[in-house]
């Protein structure tokens, strides 16, 4: 038993926060008879208890935030997030959209981002060759891979939306709800 | 009594043999499915990396769920696919609890892992797990007539043509094969009997096309929607071995020819070691006809199509056989 045996072994679960669904079909693409990340003891499991790593697609829909923090925090340790796709990166065409409250790595802590729009199959399997080196970084730590989604981040969160809150003014009031 | 002492401290031996074979006959399974998709598929062993990689995870307990009841579903689980384990006959030789059980048995410990499924999707506290043990209580309902109905018509078979066994013993099974106890119709009936066993244990099991209560794709994973870590290892070891078990049942029911016997080995360890892997191929052959290739072929259906499979076409095909049985036995005697 070791971190060998993790990443032979790495079950994935899949988060759309609003994505278009293109990064989403490749990432369905990735099972396929062409890339078969099977061969690697990948697979795609129906919900986030039984993941190891979150594959999550989209720029993080009002609404959303909540859900993916939610997700992540189902998930066992230890365990990667990825972050596919420009959208959860920076927003993409999304960037300072009033009803966005991404990008992902302002709601959740992301491992490994996967660029491109949407990313080819190859750069997804990369990407989680990579997440395969953090959680053998984690298990190295012997932190269990314990992390939470930090303070700083959230503050930061509420004043990198605000030039587009002062725009839309109703959604400010909205986002106090929150 | 004495032999069933002994017997007992062999358990764990079997549990661990179950469960070796049961994991590599899912790799198996895994490859050889991938190979029908065009697929290279993971490696043979990767079961047994799954189960490794579980064994580390965090293992949750949902607040909401009933901690003593979620925890001790998988072990159930597990337990009564082991103790399944010991009343079928294995690697060609007899049961290790030999003449305490029978096919009645064997049928209702066969419930036990599907039961404590149930249990714990109930006491998941989650909407996905209920919804997924509703559904396996439904398919348990369902698949469990035509399963009955071909078991008591190989018992009704045996006391008929060997008068002198005991019809339900498994042990009689394998002295008195049914397949020389009939002439043609018998045959047909036979035969439409185990194409209706491959028919049930994809949805004993609970694969596709019959996996309606993990059906992951709608509900989540089911009944183990909430289930991580050790407690999901548990119930990934319990469907080995379950798998392995029902497989060995097919076997014991329909295959049960001795390799030792037929090839006249006079040496022991020879014919033991013949024994175990002519009952391997045959297990082999049962697994891939009712659990990889079902598995493949068909997608999931519907939990009412379920029903109507089993309920409606498959308890019509095995009443079809036991009819032939019978006119087999009242016209040719």
């Amino acid at each position: 038993m070791g971190m060998n045996d993790f990443k032979r072994s790495l079950w994935v679960f899949h988060v759309n926060t609003g994505s278009c669904n293109g990064c989403d079909i490749e990432i369905v693409a990735s099972l396929t008879p062409r890339y078969d990340i099977e061969r690697f003891g990948m697979k795609l499991v129906g919900t986030p208890r039984h993941a190891d790593v979150l594959l999550v697609t989209g720029p993080v829909a009002r609404g959303m935030d909540k859900k993916l923090r939610r997700v992540f925090e189902q998930t066992p340790d230890p365990k990667v997030v990825m972050a596919i796709g420009n959208c959860g990166i920076s927003g993409d065409v999304f960037y300072e959209s009033y009803n966005l409250v991404g990008p992902i790595d302002k709601v959740v802590p992301v491992d490994v981002f996967v660029h491109g729009c949407p990313p080819r199959p190859e750069a997804i399997i990369d990407g989680v060759v990579k997440a395969w080196a953090k959680l053998e970084e984690k298990g190295a730590e012997g932190k269990k891979g314990l992390r939470k989604p930090v303070a700083g981040k959230a503050a930061e969160k509420s004043g990198g939306t605000k030039s587009a809150k002062e725009v839309h003014g109703k959604s400010k009031a909205g986002g106090k709800a929150e | 009594m004495i032999g069933n002492i002994a017997a007992l401290a062999i358990v764990p031996v079997a549990g661990v043999a179950g469960i070796i074979f049961g994991l590599l006959f899912k790799g198996l399974d895994r490859v050889l499915g991938a190979r029908m998709q065009a697929r290279v598929g993971p490696p043979l062993l990767q079961p047994f990396i799954d189960v490794k990689k579980l064994l580390m995870k965090e293992n949750i307990v949902p607040q909401n769920a009933v901690a003593w009841l979620f925890n001790a579903a998988p072990v159930a689980a597990l337990c009564a696919s082991i103790a399944l384990l010991l009343y079928i006959p294995l690697f060609g030789s007899g049961a290790l609890l030999e003449g305490s059980g029978d096919m009645v048995l064997v049928v209702y410990l066969l419930l036990l892992p599907s039961l404590a499924m149930v249990a714990g999707g109930f006491a998941s506290g989650s909407h996905y797990a209920t919804v997924g043990a509703q559904r396996e209580m439904v398919a348990m309902l369902s698949y469990e007539f035509p399963l009955a109905i071909a078991v008591v018509s190989a018992a009704w078979l045996l006391a008929s043509k060997a008068i002198a066994v005991q019809a339900f013993s498994l042990a009689a099974l394998s002295a008195f094969p049914l397949w020389s106890l009939v002439g043609t119709l018998g045959f047909v009936g036979l035969a439409v009997l185990l194409a209706v066993l491959l028919f049930v244990m994809p949805g004993e099991l609970g694969k596709a096309p019959f996996d309606v209560a993990e059906a992951e794709t709608e509900i989540a994973g089911g009944v183990l929607a909430e289930y991580s870590g050790v407690n999901l290892a548990l119930f990934y070891l319990a469907d080995a071995v379950k798998s392995f078990a029902m497989a060995a049942i097919i076997v014991a029911i329909f295959l049960p020819w001795n390799a030792t016997a037929m090839l006249s080995i006079s040496d022991m360890w020879a014919g033991a070691a013949a024994g175990a892997l002519f009952f391997l191929a045959k297990v082999f052959a049962v697994m891939f006809a009712g659990n990889t290739f079902m598995r493949i072929a068909l997608a999931r259906l519907r939990i009412t199509q379920v029903v109507r499979v089993y309920w409606g076409y498959a308890s019509a095909a095995a009443l079809a056989g036991l009819l032939l049985i019978a006119a087999e036995l009242v016209l040719v005697v």
